[in-house]
């Protein structure tokens, strides 16, 4: 029969004496950060909060401690990385970092890239953006055009990346080009490249204001820009594959559910401890999803520690926590008659306003809800 | 799993396929008792699953009892097992014998309170007990004046008066006036007189997640047999996204369900049950409507069977409480905690 198990998992109790830790850590690190700044989850960018966290050994927890990794357990890091979004903490300059570009360079990097690299991921003072999306390649990823052409002593790259997070403050790309321009086969012909982001001539950085007028992604333009030969990450060819195996790391992780996690909050705390009717029923509701989301998240997870490939399983979390974190502020709306703002009077309308407006992309990034779907369908055996 | 809880799983799913095909649903909606059925349940040990060996049981956990429960739903078994697991716990957890025989539980609705009296007879009304004419055994949870008694009473010794849900299956109206009662016992360890309430409504959500991982299995195979513009529907984004989503739901019951009975296991699960029975009550909702929308025409006739599973998912969701129910309940709990209470609360579980 075609269904997704989803068996509970229980975190050992090394990974729960850590919560407690990470608790203080934050009570004394954020004592007064505002709730409308928690609203911004992952995409909060805070590099004195990401080296405090580096010296506590919170980032790149799980590589191996050759490279100044922490050698914990998946469910170690599931622990910090759920009380940190939890708490809204900013911790968005180190994310992708911590989350994707390590663990790829710890798979197919090379040596020297991963000794070069990883220790100042690893102190929260490296700060990684991906470059996949162009122009005119969203979801059809594979018809990418930006060329890296062979040259003595590296690669001269043209072509442009868009939506990239962070590139304006980031060290590295992580960019995927296509290096052979006589592969026939769609998926061929494609490498991953780190671009340094602070020397590389050639490279224009354009932030692209958001809808909330925030500056968080960006357009990435390359003309003529040199990218030597130890950039390239793995083989020239891999990159298909090394993209397929770097999306499936961040499918499934406590992002996927708790992106609105403040307005359940706010929520709460505007209903004040004897709810009417209606809110009681909401609140109710809003936290049997989010709870049953963290089991199944938990899940994979577990799936992960014991060495299996979830990736169908991921894709579920993804697709019910992303429709779960956007439906939200829409159930905030249809109870309540205020108007949010994000200059409102009150932590409770700034996190609506805030969260009602960023929520369309949620189930945009890191694939889209169609995409997902097609990618489970295709685990049922219908495609 | 444990090997124990895979070989249940195992059992329940040959016996059930063995044993619930479309005569015996048609017949018990008939109003039938499915004699076969029962047996073949009880000769397995599938029945009493929780009770410790020394009394005849399995000496099973309610982890292991969603298997047999998820296979239930899987299968729209027409029986009373989910009651007959729950009213042998009872039992058995108060010190009392576990009988033969199908067992119900009353009252089955959170307004209804009987009283037994010093007499040892038992008063009151329960509405909508699950095969409240057709059980051996009704196990009652009772109010005497020092305090709550777990009682049984043999079936046919209240008057009944029979009606059915959705799904045709047997919800009796019990009276019970002066009814003699075969025994009576002070509440064993925990069960307080909401535990039928949060128990029913825990089996329900794991007979749910079984009913829609059926509606998955079943809508898929349609969607890959039946041809329409030159080819198997299932090829058609359209399908594919719908059938997507209903797999997500089934996986969110299945998972909001099983955490229930873990919980269970562990000692107090309310907050874990309300969960479950909210998730999987809104699965079943989607689900249905869904696993309808795929087959088509078909699937609205009584012919096809799809609605023995759809029938089911729209009655049990309403049974021992509804989605709002819970979620009051739950949105009640939490708020009076207050809004920074949640986070420690969830990673509590």
């Amino acid at each position: 029969m075609q269904s997704f198990r989803f068996e509970p998992c229980e975190l050992p109790p090394a990974a729960e004496a850590l919560r407690q830790e990470v608790r203080d850590f934050l009570a004394e690190t954020l004592p007064d950060y505002p709730a409308v700044k928690r609203a911004e989850s992952w995409a909060g960018f805070d590099p004195d909060f990401s080296r405090k966290l580096g010296a506590r050994g919170w980032i790149g927890m799980t590589w191996p401690a050759d490279y100044g990794g922490g050698g914990r357990s998946f469910f170690e890091r599931y622990v910090v990385l759920e009380e940190l979004l939890a708490a809204g903490a900013p911790v968005g300059a180190h994310w992708v970092a911590d989350r994707q570009s390590g663990p790829l360079l710890l798979r197919y990097g090379s040596e020297e890239q991963r000794r070069r690299l990883l220790p100042p991921i690893i102190r929260g003072e490296s700060y990684f953006g991906i470059g996949m999306s162009e122009p005119d390649s969203g979801s059809d990823l594979a018809s990418i055009r930006t060329r890296a052409d062979k040259v003595d002593g590296g690669w001269v790259v043209n072509g442009a990346k868009v939506w990239t997070s962070n590139a304006h403050q980031a060290h590295y790309l992580i960019a995927l080009f296509r290096s052979d321009p006589k592969a026939e086969e769609r998926h061929a012909g494609m490498s991953q490249f780190l671009v340094d982001l602070k020397n590389t001539e050639g490279l224009t950085v354009r932030p692209i204001r958001n809808l909330a007028g925030e500056e968080h992604f960006n357009e990435v333009v390359f003309e003529d820009a040199f990218v030597p030969d130890d950039m390239l990450v793995g083989n020239a060819g891999d990159g298909w594959k090394q993209v397929v195996s770097e999306l499936a790391f961040e499918r499934s992780g406590p992002e996927r559910y708790l992106s609105s996690y403040q307005l359940i909050v706010e929520l709460i705390r505007e209903a004040s401890q004897a709810p009417g009717e209606s809110h009681a029923v909401a609140i109710g509701r809003l936290v049997a999803r989010l709870s049953t989301l963290r089991q199944m998240s938990l899940s994979v997870a577990g799936k992960l520690q014991a060495g299996d490939d979830p990736a169908l399983e991921a894709s579920v979390v993804k697709d019910l926590g992303n429709s779960f974190e956007q439906s939200i502020p829409q159930i905030v709306h249809e109870l309540s008659d205020s108007e949010p703002s994000m200059d409102g009077d009150g932590d409770f309308s700034q996190v609506q306003a805030y969260l009602t407006q960023v929520t369309p992309s949620f189930s945009l990034r890191g694939g889209t809800r169609e995409i997902l779907r097609g990618i489970i369908a295709r685990g049922l055996g219908l495609r | 799993m444990s090997e124990l809880r895979n070989i249940l799983a195992d059992t329940v799913d040959r016996l059930l396929t063995d044993l619930v095909e479309r005569p015996t649903l048609e017949s018990a909606e008939g109003g039938d008792w499915p004699q076969d059925l029962w047996h073949g349940l009880t000769d397995a040990g599938l029945t009493q699953p929780l009770v410790p060996e020394d009394q005849g049981g399995v000496g099973a956990a309610w982890g292991d009892a969603f298997e047999v429960l998820h296979a239930a739903g899987r299968h729209a078994a027409p029986v009373p097992l989910a009651e007959t697991i729950v009213a042998g716990w009872l039992l058995s957890r108060s010190g009392m014998e576990v009988p033969q025989g199908a067992m119900t539980l009353a009252p089955v609705r959170p307004d209804e309170r009987l009283s037994l009296t010093t007499n040892n007879t038992l008063d009151g009304a329960a509405r909508r007990v699950p095969w409240g004419g057709q059980a051996r055994h009704i196990v009652a949870l009772a109010q005497a004046d020092d305090g709550l008694r777990v009682v049984r009473i043999e079936g046919g010794s209240a008057a009944v008066e029979d009606g059915e849900n959705m799904a045709r299956e047997t919800r009796s109206d019990l009276n019970f006036d002066a009814t003699p009662v075969a025994e009576a016992t002070p509440a064993g360890d925990g069960i307080t007189a909401e535990t039928i309430w949060h128990l029913g409504a825990m089996v329900r959500s794991a007979q749910m997640a079984g009913a829609l991982a059926r509606l998955l299995a079943d809508s898929v195979a349609y969607a890959n047999d039946r041809v329409q513009f030159g080819r198997p529907i299932g090829k058609f984004q359209a399908i594919q996204q719908q059938l997507a989503e209903l797999a997500g739901e089934s996986a969110a019951a299945a998972a909001a369900a099983e955490a229930a009975f873990h919980a269970a296991d562990r000692g107090a699960a309310e907050f874990e049950i309300a969960a479950a029975k909210i998730r999987a009550g809104e699965a079943a909702g989607i689900g249905a409507r869904i696993a309808h929308q795929v087959h088509g025409a078909i699937g609205f006739t009584y012919e096809h069977h799809l609605h023995y599973l759809t029938r089911r998912l729209w009655s049990w969701r309403s049974e021992f409480g509804s989605e709002r129910h819970w979620a009051e309940r739950l949105g009640r709990a939490v708020a009076g905690r207050g809004a920074d209470a949640l986070w420690g609360d969830v990673t509590a579980r």
